[in-house]
Parts: C-alpha cells; sequence; structure tokens
C-alpha cells in the first residue's frame, strides 16, 4: 500500500480525519470509493482473527512431479501442503526459540545425549486414529532408516538409538547436540500414522487443515479440520494453495484479487507493487544467502591467497544495490547472520578492495590465466548479471575472471557440488550448528566449498556440546573467523524473503525462518470481512 | 479397395512407426539428459545415500533397454504406467491434462478458425484497400509479438485494470461451465491472436492464387458479383492448402502453448510435460510424447483425406 494512504488511514482510525476526507484524499491518489473504504475497514479492524472464508496463496515452486510425501518435499508448494496438513514435534518460532508443538515438553539430559520427548494427548490424526508416541518413533524411523530416501536422512544420522517410554518418545545420540529439537523441526519430520510406512503420500496428518483437493503442480485444496488441537491456528475455512510459477503470473493474481498472498515478489518491482491500493509487501531478512563457491582442494582455490583475493575483488555493496534491490544485507564469508541466535555481530565487514585484492593475487602466483566461474540463474535469482558484476570488479584488481554460463536444468547435479567455482544458494539453518554441519564440517555430506579443517570441526564438536550460550558463542565466534579467512566461501549477500500480501489479510508475522511465514501463512493467517 | 480407404490404411500404418520412431527418440534424448530422475527428484538435498536408495527403489538400476522395452510392453496392453516422481498412475493424470489442454484449443479453434478464414475472404475482396491492410496489419502485428508479451499485456490490462476475467486459468472439475470460459478467456484470447495471421494470410494467398486462373476471369466477364466468385468458385479450389495450415494451427494448439500455460498457470499438457522431462521421469515423458505426435499425425492425416475430397481429380485417380 502506498505510504500516504498508510499514513492518511492511521490518522482516520486515530480519529484526526474523518472517512469522508479520507476518501478524498484516496481520490486524490487515484483509489476508487470502493477500495478505500476496503482500506479503512482494515485499518480499523479489531486485532482479533477472524473465522471463515478460502484464504488463497500463489506460490513458486511446485510441479506436476510433487507428492505429498513429506520425506521428498523439496520446494515451496509442497512444504507449504506440508504445514498445512501435519504437525511437527516442535517448530522454530518467529523469534528462533523453540515452540512445543505435538511435543508438550522437552527434557535433555545433562549431558545434551539423551533427550525426552512428552507426547501431547487427545491429538487426533485425520482418519480418526489417535497420535500414540509409536507414531513418533515410527516416522523418526522411516526418515532416518538407511532405505531412507528422506530429504531429512543427513540431520537424523548422529542418532543412536530411539525409544518409546511411556508417554515419552526418547532419542540417545551417538555425540551430544544441545540443538536436537531445532533439528526435528525440520519440515520433512511431519508426523504420521505409523511414521507413513504404509502410504507415505497419503496426506493424513494431524495438522489444522485435511486435504480436499491435491492436483501437484496445480492447485491443493484444504478445509479446517475440526478437531484441531490447537484453537489459536487455523482461521480460514479453506486453504487454497496454487502452484503458480511464473512472477508475473503471482503478481497479476495478487493485483486482480485472485490470491491473497504470494511469494518470491521480485525484487525489481517490490516497489511498484507496493504502490498497487489493496496490497502490501512484505520483507523479512532470514538466513538465506547467494554464494559463490571454491573448491579449497581443487587448483587455483587450492591457493588460500587466490582465495582471498576473490573475496576481496567482489563489490558486495553493488551486489545488495543492483541484485537484491536493497531487499537484503551484505554477507562477510561465512553463512551466518544476525538471523541466528549467538551471532557474533563484532567481526568485521569485508568490504571490497581491489589494491588488496590485487597485492593477494600477485602472492598467489597464479598464471594469469582465466579463472572460470560457472553460473546459472537456477542458482540464485540474478545468478548471471551478479557475476558479471563480480567479474568486472575483479577486473580492476587485476584478476582474469571468466563466466561460463550454464542451463539451468541439470545445475544442481552437473554443476553444484561437482565443478570447483560457481554460484549457488544456501536457504540457510535454523541454528549455527546444523548450518556448519550440513555443509562445513569436513565429513559434511554436502562440503560444498571441499573445506577440510581439524580446528574447525574440533571447534563445531565442543560447541554441539555446550550447553553455556556465552561459550557457545564464542566458539561460533571463532568458527566464523576460521571460515571468513580460509574457507571456499564468497559469500557476498543475505537475501531477504519478499512477499505480497493483500491488504484484508490479518495474521502476518515476521518470520525469518522460511519464506511465506516459515510456510505457515496459511494456516497463522485469516482474512478479514 | 477404395483408394480413400487405401491412403488412410497405408498413412495409419505409417503412423504407427513413426509413433514408435518417436518414442525411441524421446527414450533416448531423456536418457542422455545430464542426472537422473532420483537426483532431480532429491535437488540439492542429495546425499550419495538416499540417491543409490532412491535410484534402487525406482528400477533405475536396470540397463536401458530392459527399461525401454517394459516400458513398451506396458503401454501396448494399455497401461501407461505410474510416474517415477510421485507414484501417481500416469493414465489418469495425463487424461485430465489432456482434456484441459483439448477444451482450450476447442474455445480457441472454434473463434480463430472461422475468423481467420473470414478475414481471409475479407482480405481478398477488399485486397490492396484500407480493410486489407488493416487486416493484415494487425494480424502480422499480433503474430510477430511473443505469446506471453500479449498474454501480459491482456492480463494487465483485462483482468487488473478492469476486472473482467481472471489472469489466473486454472480450471478444475467442480467449476461450471460458465466460470470455466471466464478462466480461459484470456488464454484464449491470446492463443486466438497467435494463430489467426497464419491462417489468414494463407487463405487469402491460397484464393488469391485461384483469382488468377482463367475461369475465375470468365466468371467476372459474365458479370457475377465479387463474392459470389470468391464463394461459389475460388474457396473450394483453395480449400487444400487452407485446410493444411488450419491442421497445423490446431496441432499448434495443442502442443506448442506451453508458454501461455505458464503464464496463465493452465493445468495442460504442455506444463505437465516440461516438469516431467526437468525432473527426468521418461515414462511420463514417453507418454506425452506419443499423444503429441498422435495429434500430429492423426491432423496431418485428416488435412490429406480432405484435401483429396475437395479436389475430384485426386479423388478419382486414373
Amino acid at each position: 500500500m502506498n505510504d500516504q494512504l498508510k499514513y492518511y488511514s492511521d490518522r482516520v482510525t486515530k480519529g484526526l480525519m474523518t472517512r469522508r476526507e479520507f476518501v478524498g484524499r484516496a481520490a486524490a491518489l487515484g483509489v476508487t470509493a470502493a477500495v478505500a473504504n476496503s482500506i479503512l475497514a482494515t485499518a480499523a479492524k479489531a486485532a482479533g482473527p477472524v473465522k471463515g472464508g478460502t484464504l488463497r496463496m500463489g506460490i513458486q515452486g511446485g510441479e506436476s512431479t510433487n507428492s505429498l510425501d513429506p520425506a521428498l518435499a523439496a520446494s515451496t508448494v509442497p512444504t507449504v501442503n506440508l504445514r498445512n496438513f501435519g504437525d511437527c514435534l516442535v517448530n522454530v518460532a518467529p523469534d528462533g526459540s523453540i515452540e512445543n508443538r505435538l511435543a508438550e515438553s522437552i527434557e535433555a539430559s545433562a549431558d545434551a545425549k539423551t533427550w525426552n520427548f512428552k507426547i501431547r494427548k487427545g491429538v487426533e490424526f485425520h482418519n480418526g486414529k489417535s497420535l500414540t508416541p509409536d507414531d513418533v518413533m515410527r516416522t523418526m524411523e522411516r526418515h532416518s532408516n538407511e532405505d531412507a530416501t528422506s530429504g531429512a536422512l543427513g540431520i537424523m544420522q548422529g542418532i543412536e538409538s530411539m525409544a518409546v517410554d511411556g508417554d515419552n518418545f526418547q532419542v540417545t545420540l551417538s555425540t551430544p547436540n544441545a540443538d536436537l529439537p531445532y533439528l526435528l523441526a525440520d519440515y520433512h519430520l511431519q508426523i504420521q500414522p505409523d511414521g507413513g510406512f504404509d502410504d507415505p503420500a497419503s496426506g493424513i496428518g494431524t495438522g489444522a487443515y485435511m486435504i480436499e483437493v491435491d492436483e501437484p503442480g496445480v492447485r491443493h485444496l484444504f478445509k479446517r479440520n475440526p478437531n484441531y488441537w490447537d484453537d489459536s491456528i487455523g482461521h480460514a475455512d479453506e486453504i487454497e494453495v496454487l502452484a503458480l510459477n511464473d512472477a508475473t503470473a503471482r503478481t497479476a493474481a495478487l493485483q486482480s484479487g485472485q490470491v491473497h498472498i504470494i511469494d518470491r515478489v521480485e525484487p525489481k518491482i517490490a516497489q511498484l507493487l507496493d504502490r498497487a491500493p489493496n496490497v502490501d509487501v512484505k520483507s523479512v531478512s532470514g538466513p538465506g544467502h547467494y554464494v559463490f563457491i571454491m573448491h579449497c582442494n581443487t587448483a587455483p582455490f587450492d591457493n588460500a591467497d587466490l582465495r582471498m583475493a576473490l573475496k576481496l575483488a567482489i563489490n558486495r555493496e553493488e551486489l545488495v544495490d543492483k541484485i537484491l534491490r536493497g531487499y537484503g544485507t551484505m554477507g562477510n564469508d561465512f553463512p551466518i547472520n544476525k538471523a541466528y541466535p549467538l551471532f557474533d555481530d563484532t567481526i568485521p565487514q569485508r568490504t571490497y578492495d581491489a589494491a588488496l585484492a590485487a597485492e593477494h593475487y600477485k602472492k598467489s602466483g597464479h598464471d594469469g590465466s582465466p579463472i572460470i566461474l560457472q553460473v546459472a540463474d537456477g542458482a540464485f535469482p540474478g545468478a548471471v548479471d551478479a557475476a558479471a558484476l563480480f567479474q568486472q570488479s575483479a577486473q580492476a584488481a587485476g584478476i582474469p575472471l571468466e563466466i561460463k554460463r550454464e542451463p539451468n536444468d541439470g545445475y544442481w547435479s552437473e554443476i553444484w557440488n561437482v565443478q570447483p567455482f560457481c554460484a549457488s544458494y544456501w536457504s540457510g539453518r535454523p541454528v549455527q550448528d546444523q548450518m556448519y554441519s550440513t555443509a562445513y564440517l569436513s565429513t559434511a555430506d554436502w562440503n560444498d566449498t571441499r573445506f577440510f579443517n581439524d580446528e574447525f570441526d574440533a571447534l563445531l564438536n565442543s560447541a554441539k556440546a555446550e550447553l553455556d550460550n556465552e561459550k557457545r558463542k564464542e566458539i561460533y565466534s571463532q568458527m566464523a573467523k576460521l571460515l571468513r579467512d580460509e574457507g571456499g566461501l564468497i559469500c557476498p549477500m543475505f537475501n531477504d524473503s519478499v512477499e505480497g500480501v493483500a491488504s484484508n489479510v490479518g495474521g502476518w508475522i515476521e518470520d525469518p525462518n522460511l519464506t511465506v511465514m516459515n510456510c505457515m501463512a496459511g494456516i497463522k493467517c485469516w482474512l478479514d470481512a | 479397395m477404395h483408394p480413400i480407404l487405401k491412403l488412410v490404411a497405408q498413412r495409419v500404418a505409417l503412423g504407427c512407426l513413426l509413433l514408435f520412431a518417436a518414442s525411441v527418440l524421446i527414450f533416448a534424448g531423456t536418457t542422455i539428459l545430464p542426472g537422473d530422475v532420483a537426483q532431480q527428484i532429491l535437488g540439492q538435498a542429495a546425499t550419495p545415500e538416499n540417491l543409490a536408495n532412491l535410484r534402487a527403489e525406482l528400477g533405475l538400476n536396470d540397463p536401458p533397454l530392459t527399461r525401454y522395452f517394459s516400458w513398451l510392453g506396458g503401454v501396448l496392453q494399455g497401461d501407461l504406467g505410474t510416474a517415477l516422481t510421485n507414484g501417481r498412475d500416469i493414465a489418469e493424470s495425463l487424461g485430465d491434462r489432456l482434456s484441459n489442454t483439448l477444451f482450450l484449443a476447442f474455445w480457441a479453434a472454434l473463434i480463430s478458425v472461422p475468423l481467420a478464414i473470414f478475414l481471409g475472404l475479407l482480405a481478398v475482396r477488399y485486397k490492396d484497400r484500407w480493410p486489407d491492410k488493416l487486416i493484415s496489419g494487425v494480424t502480422l502485428t499480433t503474430i510477430s509479438i511473443p505469446e506471453f508479451m500479449i498474454g501480459y499485456i491482456l492480463i494487465y490490462w483485462i483482468s487488473i485494470r478492469f476486472g473482467w476475467f481472471s489472469s489466473v486459468a486454472i480450471i478444475n472439475d467442480s467449476m461450471s461451465l460458465g466460470q470455466k470460459l471466464n478462466a480461459i478467456a484470456i488464454p484464449v484470447m491470446v492463443l486466438t491472436l497467435v494463430v489467426l495471421a497464419h491462417m489468414m494470410r494463407m487463405t487469402r494467398a491460397a484464393i488469391l492464387n485461384v483469382m488468377q486462373s482463367a475461369y475465375i476471369e470468365t466468371a467476372e466477364l459474365k458479370g457475377m458479383p465479387m463474392l459470389k466468385i470468391i464463394r461459389k468458385h475460388a474457396f473450394p479450389n483453395a480449400i487444400a492448402p487452407i485446410v493444411n495450415v488450419v491442421m497445423i494451427n490446431l496441432a499448434y494448439l495443442v502442443v506448442g502453448v506451453v508458454v501461455v500455460e505458464v503464464v496463465f498457470a493452465y493445468p495442460g499438457m504442455g506444463q505437465y510435460l516440461v516438469d516431467h522431462v526437468a525432473k527426468r521421469d521418461i515414462p511420463v515423458v514417453q507418454a506425452c510424447g506419443l499423444i503429441f505426435a498422435a495429434v500430429y499425425i492423426g491432423l496431418n492425416l485428416v488435412a490429406d483425406i480432405v484435401s483429396i475430397l475437395a479436389n475430384p481429380r485426386l479423388r478419382h485417380p486414373k
């Protein structure tokens, strides 16, 4: 919504301006009386949720190949669907703390190796079956057993054994991990009846909504679950999730009122869209980051000076400005930012320094042959342009960067984690431990920078067992500095999630975890009449 | 055997051969693409273990020839199998998608074919005068603008500014015919604008070609009115080329509308095929490929038969 309109509508709600005056001002701004009245209705509404209606979401990242099987969810539409019909043991709350869901309480042993989750009673699956701790254990088994194809397999590997003890589900870890609840908040780990072994894609969960229509890649319709255990969630009668992969189609659908919420508003049109009278653009900074990755064990990137030269030769400010259009913040060559608890904001920001970059480049003894950077826009939106800007700023430092453009199709299998220098994207993780264990530990499955550093590994393991947050923060800070100076990650920017929301949507909150309110906008928002 | 029946039989046999060749090409094509379905499903989240697990689960460790022939065997028995990516029955999902595609193509054809022929005739009637120039100018302009651009322009004006029709063309079974037509109104307009020029120009050219014949001159000298000459003498002789171009455009309306489907999020065959190509889901790609090939072959067959029926010299071979 236009800032001026917002200002005026605030004045009306505060009694400083009459309704008639407002409609007059709005008309001067090109807004019809009907729309002006609906703006007022929104502004003057009571803060409480409104029940009823069909909340429609236009979401990017839904294919006709999608399934309701929680283990296979890899894009946004399937994740939103999971949030609608399922529940995890715990969630990561918008402020980064842990919120109990199907677990009523959590207890950890002093060494952070044994964890007890007390399972909520009186919760029913959509098929009428009551939730038991056995269902929880079976679910965890399905995602962690050796035949699993689950996207959560990687995070389940530290589990030594699981057991059911009365109302409790008990996990024993092979090495201590103070962040276990954050791992179990992963969206793949929706609790299914009997763990979903017999029919994983049935769409039966304990969630606030029940699936009515499942047309992968097109639309998904959900009806409110009348027996849901938590009254504070699930306001609309129905949620309709439309797969709108085309950015213009999403924007048009929001503007013409066919959907109420869209994700991934393109930064270049965000400000234009915000000016539309019945639409608000929301942006929230989160842990997602756009990066260039170098393999630390492959020539010429096995040379620490060359890596440093490239890190200094990228103009971060310009990238945030031109690629993200300001919807983001500068990165500092480690994958953590203020979205994480225990982030150390005193680490100095690395900035573009052509002279220093040239110095490091010279010291590296590189032969002057072109350094090939492989990119595709599939890596992150604007990756090709970002690479071109990188090339220019590197050239000014005398570094011969050459861009090789790759097709989007097959990028994640052929280029990323295969080629020594390419563009990539990380959506981030709720806690530092998980981010580092996923991609920077020597033994990590996705060590896409080929970063093998014993000191770093030892620090990470000591942080896992450390329950004192001050001490952990200190350890993470050391790790960040190590990675920043030695690692193969060039992290120039953290991108905000930018979303478009109709002004009659209530309950929107900033949630940095995943896009559209941690994919829970459907179950948490409501429609003002 | 009647010569027309014989010709049809020959063409159908040839068509089957072409379908087989197409299926081999599609299979080979998707097989040599980088990455496989397991890799594509798991994407950036793939670890070596779950990749191996998924490959085993999907039977990707069988040699390609075995996979191809087991698929072909299924198809010959009328079983299209299940999608590797989400385990859905292909025939079922494909049936929905195909009927959506045909629904859109039907309405686009119903408007564009008569309109194109009518405009073609009109252009001939007023050859080199302003109606001819106007028709040619407008249709050539719309065919020169990329489809997505026309789509966006129409969405902006018709849907956002005036709020007449929906900008998202997602249709489903619970909608009434009126709601469905409202949903597809803008895509139908786009498709009409895109195919109009081609058919209109061909109609105009074919009739003008006939108009230069001696018998048209005779008719003119006899004082027959222009419209009557076009209708009774020129048009029947120009049918063959017109039918050909109409069929090509009908085929396009069925198999070539991916861009329009993306812009309007229309649940047709095109997007379905593209999603599965991206995921290397070979059984689905094969099934779509076969249907597309069959549409092309079938419509060409129809064009041939109509040409023969319209032309007495071909109807009675010596």
